[in-house]
């Protein structure tokens, strides 16, 4: 008997009936695949016997901007790769920019800013992603839990830097501006906030059975299939592997830190499933607000930013690569300098388009609402994609 | 069966003929019913907001009129307003017909819905048959459109319309079946009647299998309405918003009043087939208000409030549910509540057989006969539900849910 909740439906029988496949254009303006994405499905019926990406819609030459603009500039674009997480990508490039100065030190306190904008900001990434997410698989109520706790989020970052989105607030050589006391204080109040409200994401959702049903034994994603795409961030995690170079390849000041990495464990089907790469997502958010509150508690006072920077950004000659843990995956920068104040070349590794190119991958054989099940579970940002 | 006492009778007085009964017919009944149906959707929709924003920390609608209880007017204005799009490729006249489809197959359901003792357009002996046979025109209605409207994503909207129809009106027409075969009649005035006197006499509580039924007619009535987790045809995140993506102003309007409309007409199905109809389920209460212009009011009253209690029900689960999926719905609807309603049907005949309430006459006994054994079911749901709910609680708790496992 095929039970309900398999991701295999049962082989249509031979019958008198003709049915014919048919070419179905799912984006580039779809409510759910989460921007300007476009996939070419050719279904029998319901089922998606064959799927093809296409991506581009949201080219903005990201890379080439950055080599007419100066360097403090560019961050101002990094911000709208993945607007969810734009202290990360802000981070990461300011990092590769300040690798290119050979003796530059970056005061403690802007470093723990640093990681504290950026994993509340993986918060608040991750509470779209599951939120949006709930919204896929057709329950709104959470989406509209997890906006409630995300406006918080960007309410202090708004007090931090003036803006609910595109930050342009981690900048090279340390912050753009100073945090004080009625910050940290509201940052600390998030901190008892937010725990005990990321029980009702459980309640609500996790543990819906409709919901372990869409989403366990749906879009498995094996381990070894995701290591050859270059998957990275919690769909690769949600597969079983412990990788997260906060703590493989510890940046910035994230090895003071005591966190978990939560990993799938095929706790209600397959381990790599839709299921664990939610899971992972909701466990997450809790690991950051751990190391949100340990940085805070021992957040030194000093400069925000370093004294070695100053006037127009001109890094020696040289080139470096950085990459960071982003809310969705490994996030890379690699930039050459000549000496002027344009980088010669940027080039971003960005994490939703290795995650997205698995697609077609693991959604043979499947059904048309278990595709938007797979994307969701994916959680692309397009504007990371397309660049 | 005599002609019974209507509303048309009592507007014109009882010796007035054929054509005087035909056109009081439509005077009192089917313009007062339109606007009735035009009621329950604003209501409706305004309910549907007012308690999906208060479930999602949410105000909802606040500016136009109190609480925001004119915004449908509103937006109504609004949609009439609106240019009225057909896509070039589509079918025009189908179309155009498809949602008064949808919106007739609905309507035609009030036709049987009583509103209180006599207030009621036709007492048909096989009310609950001929609810049963249009409660899918609607589908037609549904299906027509995706068709009409030349879109792929509306094609798959009524496609799995029609996979829903032959899916859920099996389990629906055995939850009939268990009533009627219970009330001998299949009268809607009939069954409510059966229902005389004290809360225990509710079909309801008649039996262990009629809880069952109730059950399996709400489930499947919820895919009837297309409402979460049944809302597939329109499954705004798969099929963009399935059948009705082509659709605008004011033809995409009926077919939300359709769906409202249908909410309310299952509801008060329920109401009638299960939940003593227009009784309040108190007998000395009934008793005294008795029949006549009090009891039309009270009963219409009590029939309403409990077919909008329903119908907010079902609200709350759209709220609260995600949406499951297609091949799930026929797995839900074949496999599991089809053979619960055959056992139903079965369990309930045998139960009546071997254990006949006395509860049934209609001369106001009844509370001793039923007592012991809605008693058990009572115990029985309350110890079921205080087990699901413990259950929840462990799992929802990690330190519990350790504790459990290890």
């Amino acid at each position: 008997m095929n039970a309900p909740h398999t991701n295999t439906p049962a082989a249509a029988p031979s019958s008198d009936v003709r049915s014919e496949e048919m070419l179905l254009n799912m984006g580039p303006q779809h409510p759910s695949t989460h921007g300007v994405f476009r996939v070419v499905i050719r279904t029998d019926g319901e089922i998606v016997l064959d799927s093809e990406s296409h991506v581009g819609y949201l080219h903005r030459c990201f890379e080439k901007h950055c080599e007419s603009v100066s360097f403090l500039q560019s961050v101002l674009y990094t911000d709208r790769l993945d607007y969810l997480t734009s202290m990360g990508n802000n981070l990461a490039f300011s990092m590769a920019v300040e690798r290119l100065y050979p003796d530059l030190k970056i005061p403690e306190r802007a470093e723990h800013i640093r990681v504290i904008c950026a994993e509340l900001n993986r918060i608040a990434s991750h509470l779209l992603a599951i939120g949006t997410y709930g919204m896929d698989i057709g329950a709104i109520t959470p989406f509209l839990y997890c906006f409630r706790d995300r406006e918080k989020i960007l309410s202090i970052f708004e007090s931090i830097c003036g803006q609910r989105l595109n930050y342009n607030y981690v900048r090279p050589g340390g912050v753009a501006y100073d945090i004080d006391d009625s910050m940290i204080a509201a940052i600390k109040d998030f901190c008892g906030y937010f725990r005990p409200k990321a029980q009702e994401y459980d309640d609500l959702l996790s543990n819906n059975d409709i919901f372990v049903r869409r989403t366990a034994n749906v879009g498995v994603l094996p381990k070894d299939l995701a290591i050859s795409y270059g998957v990275t961030g919690p769909s690769l995690r949600g597969s079983g592997l412990k990788r997260d170079l906060r703590r493989d390849a510890p940046y910035s000041i994230y090895d003071r830190f005591k966190f978990d990495i939560p990993v799938g464990t095929g706790e209600k089907g397959t381990l790599g499933d839709c299921y664990d790469r939610y899971m992972v997502r909701v466990r997450e958010m809790i690991e950051s607000l751990k190391i949100v509150e340990q940085a805070v508690a021992q957040i030194p006072d000093g400069p925000f930013k370093s004294e070695q920077l100053k006037g127009k950004l001109r890094p020696p000659k040289g080139e470096s690569f950085v990459r960071v843990e982003n809310s969705r995956g490994e996030l890379g920068f690699y930039v050459i300098s000549d000496g002027k104040d344009v980088a010669a070349r940027v080039k971003c590794r960005a994490p939703s388009f290795h995650n997205i190119s698995l697609l077609s991958d693991i959604s043979k054989g499947c059904m048309i609402a278990d595709m938007v099940a797979i994307i969701g579970s994916l959680d692309i940002v397009m504007g990371e994609v397309d660049r | 069966m005599t002609t019974p006492y209507t509303l048309v009778d009592w507007v014109l007085g009882d010796g007035a003929g054929w054509l005087a009964r035909f056109i009081g017919a439509i005077l009192v009944w089917a313009v007062p019913i339109t606007g009735f149906v035009s009621f329950v959707g604003l209501l409706s929709i305004w309910l549907e907001r007012k308690i999906s924003a208060h479930i999602q920390c949410r105000l909802g609608p606040m500016e136009v009129g109190p609480h925001g209880a004119l915004q449908t007017v509103a937006d109504g204005v609004k949609l009439l307003a609106k240019e009225d799009i057909i896509p070039a490729d589509a079918d025009r006249i189908l179309f155009a017909f498809a949602p008064m489809l949808a919106f007739a197959g609905t309507i035609v359901g009030f036709a049987v819905v009583p509103f209180g003792p006599g207030l009621i357009v036709a007492d048909l002996d096989i009310g609950l048959f001929y609810l049963a046979a249009v409660g899918s025109l609607e589908a037609i209605g549904v299906i027509a459109a995706g068709w009409a409207s030349n879109n792929k994503w509306s094609l798959f909207g009524s496609v799995r319309a029609a996979t829903q129809v032959v899916s859920y009106e099996i389990p629906m027409g055995l939850a009939f079946v268990t009533i009627a075969a219970l009330a001998g009649t299949l009268s809607m005035v009939g069954i409510v009647e059966q229902q005389q006197g004290w809360i225990a006499n509710w079909f309801l509580f008649r039996n262990p299998f009629t809880w069952v039924a109730f059950i399996i007619y709400y489930i499947a009535a919820l895919a009837e309405c297309k409402r979460a987790p049944f809302d597939l045809p329109e499954a705004e995140s798969e099929l963009v918003s399935g059948f009705h993506t082509e659709y605008s102003g004011m033809r995409f309007a009926i077919f939300f009043l359709a769906e409202y409309a249908q909410m309310y007409v299952v509801s008060a199905v329920a109401a009638v087939l299960f939940l003593g109809g227009w009784y309040t389920g108190i007998a000395p209460l009934d008793a005294a208000i008795g029949g006549g212009t009090a009891g039309m009011v009270v009963g219409a009253g009590v029939i309403v409030t409990k077919s909008f209690l329903l119908v907010c029900v079902q609200m709350w689960l759209r709220w609260t549910l995600p949406r499951i999926r297609l091949d799930q719905m026929m797995y839900l609807c074949l496999k599991v509540l089809m053979p619960f309603g055959m056992l139903t049907l079965v369990g309930s005949t045998v139960w009546e057989h071997f254990l006949p309430s006395p509860a049934i006459v209609k001369d106001g006994g009844g509370w001793t006969g039923n007592t012991v054994m809605t008693g058990v079911v009572v115990a029985a749901i309350g110890t079921v539900a205080l087990v699901a709910y413990v259950r929840s609680v462990i799992r929802a708790t990690p330190s519990l849910r350790a504790a459990s496992n290890s």
